[in-house]
């Protein structure tokens, strides 16, 4: 659906990679440009016109997100350059001085690397201990999540959905377990917020982080939310202009309240700008539509899929726009290069979640990752490229 | 080189590489490499003695182009010294990047000669001899 706004799909192309980012509607294009020819000026400085403008978007932006996750506050809201870093934030400006040696941290081996390499180099740092919540079908139950928490689990910090196997963990009822049991709640929203309705309040989550850019909006804009009395207690990971009230050659210095304590220096503005565009647009579809497609996108595409006798399908039945495939005995990478001769991209490769092997076996595959502007036809025609994947040497060699 | 013996000599040693096993065995020495791209990952086995390569076997996943021209590699540089193994490296990459080059002595390294066509898999057809290079270094600060 809505094509016709998306200018990349003017192009030769099947863009099946919207895991990794997602394309930009014209919206969110002319509205970067905007920022730049009309009322290119930084935000919070302003005593003039364009600047003040400026301040109003950005802000608006703020009210938007709130809006969109359903938090309560609009301080809970902090802009930030990624889901990375928005992670980076929750584990080593929160959670580096809330947790103690020993304290343990329950992940899973199908965690982004954003969500595993921070809590490693913190289990370095000052000795807390990451531990791994078995899987089962290569999903988290309830009952493992309940198995693996002991009395010194603290945190238990999960991605909605996986970037590799694509499978929807069930956040409120883990949340439940955890805050029964004084453990706080992490979420990597990466690949949901984009894809289902996001309610911070009803999951009653304790930190949230999520990118702009698979959701429509440019690179270089995340979020990071938080429950304000936990964000009030985060230290910044930097510190500078946009940040402090005063400082004084004495060293007194006071820090500006939230959010903009954690908003340091100049922030991405026309990205942030843009991302307001994004939101909207999203809105005016509606998420449960863009859900609900994807899902019939997916199963269409498993099914026709099958069709094929020499293709594997690793998680038919997981529940988003994520699947994962090879040619049998064809490495991923050479499938991928196939695909990329009929303009279809594809990802190959263990997708940033390097333990992942451990759990699927098959170290590589392909993944295709759908969003809306996806369509049945495009799925029929990479059937028929599939389908000639005997020759698959005479086209890549 | 012809499509269709390029094609054969890159799908014959894909499909039934030379020497891929993994060897454990303190006499060969080891060197990994795994691609930027997550994907592509080797190791190789290399046994030297008095600054000749006696011996080459490798193990691990990687795609068409990688594994075939690891097997190559391998049956190009058994019983070679290291000089000359780093003289045909050079002339590997001079073909590789486009710049002079020996054809005669490359053999069936002579399939990866329009590689260059195909940027994003370069990398592909210098994995084995970036891994090599590793394996000599080991050998030449312990010898």
């Amino acid at each position: 659906m809505n094509r016709e706004d998306f200018p990349m799909l003017k192009n030769d192309l099947i863009y099946f990679d919207n895991g990794a980012t997602t394309l930009k509607p014209q919206c969110v294009i002319n509205e970067i440009t905007n920022y730049y020819e009309n009322y290119s000026a930084n935000a919070h400085r302003g005593d003039y016109d364009i600047s003040r403008k400026v301040d109003e978007l950005y802000e608006k932006t703020r009210d938007d997100v709130k809006e969109f996750i359903n938090a309560n506050k609009r301080e809970e809201i902090i802009f930030t350059k990624g889901t990375t870093e928005s992670m980076n934030m929750i584990i080593f400006g929160f959670m580096k001085n809330y947790l103690q040696k020993d304290d343990e941290v329950l992940i899973t081996k199908t965690e982004h690397a954003s969500n595993v390499l921070p809590w490693y180099t913190l289990e370095k740092e000052i000795g807390i201990k990451v531990k791994f919540i078995p899987l089962e079908d290569y999903e988290v139950t309830i009952d493992n999540v309940k198995k693996s928490i002991n009395n010194k689990t603290k945190v238990i910090s999960l991605a909605w959905v996986t970037n590799t196997i694509g499978d929807l963990r069930p956040i409120k009822e883990i949340t439940k377990v955890a805050h029964d049991n004084n453990i706080l709640m992490v979420v990597d929203g990466a690949q949901s917020v984009p894809h289902f309705k996001t309610d911070v309040l009803d999951t009653d989550i304790d930190f949230l982080a999520f990118s702009a850019h698979k959701m429509l909006g440019p690179t270089g804009v995340g979020v990071l939310y938080g429950k304000k009395d936990y964000l009030e207690q985060m230290l910044p990971l930097n510190y500078g202009g946009g940040m402090n009230s005063f400082f004084e050659s004495d060293k007194s210095l006071e820090y500006k309240p939230l959010p903009y304590r954690l908003e340091a220096g100049t922030m991405n503005i026309s990205g942030i700008l843009g991302f307001r565009k994004a939101l909207s647009y999203l809105n005016k579809i509606g998420m449960d539509k863009i859900t609900n497609y994807e899902h019939e996108l997916k199963d269409y595409l498993v099914k026709r899929l099958r069709e094929i006798d020499n293709i594997e399908v690793y998680n038919e039945n997981t529940k988003s726009g994520i699947v994962l495939f090879n040619i049998k005995n064809i490495f991923s990478e050479d499938t991928s290069q196939f695909l990329n001769h009929y303009h279809v991209c594809v990802r190959a490769g263990n997708h940033c979640a390097k333990m992942v092997k451990d759990e699927l076996i098959i170290k590589n595959t392909c993944r295709i990752s759908l969003y809306f502007y996806n369509t049945k036809e495009e799925i029929d025609k990479f059937i028929n490229i599939m389908k000639g994947n005997k020759d698959i040497f005479k086209v890549i060699i | 080189m012809d499509s269709n013996l390029r094609r054969e000599i890159i799908v014959d040693n894909y499909q039934n590489p030379t020497n891929k096993k993994t060897i454990d065995d303190k006499e060969f020495i080891t060197a990994s490499t795994i691609s930027d791209s997550c994907i592509d990952n080797i190791t190789l086995f290399v046994k030297f003695k008095d600054n000749v390569i006696e011996d080459i076997y490798f193990d691990g996943e990687a795609c068409a182009i990688t594994t075939s021209a690891t097997s190559i590699m391998i049956k190009k540089l058994i019983g070679k010294t290291i000089d000359e193994a780093e003289e045909l490296m050079n002339n590997y990459y001079n073909m590789i990047d486009e710049k002079e080059y020996s054809e005669e002595e490359l053999g069936e390294l002579n399939a990866y000669n329009e590689i260059y066509k195909q940027p994003n898999r370069k990398k592909c057809a210098i994995f084995p001899f970036e891994t090599l290079k590793k394996a000599i270094e080991k050998y030449k600060m312990h010898n």
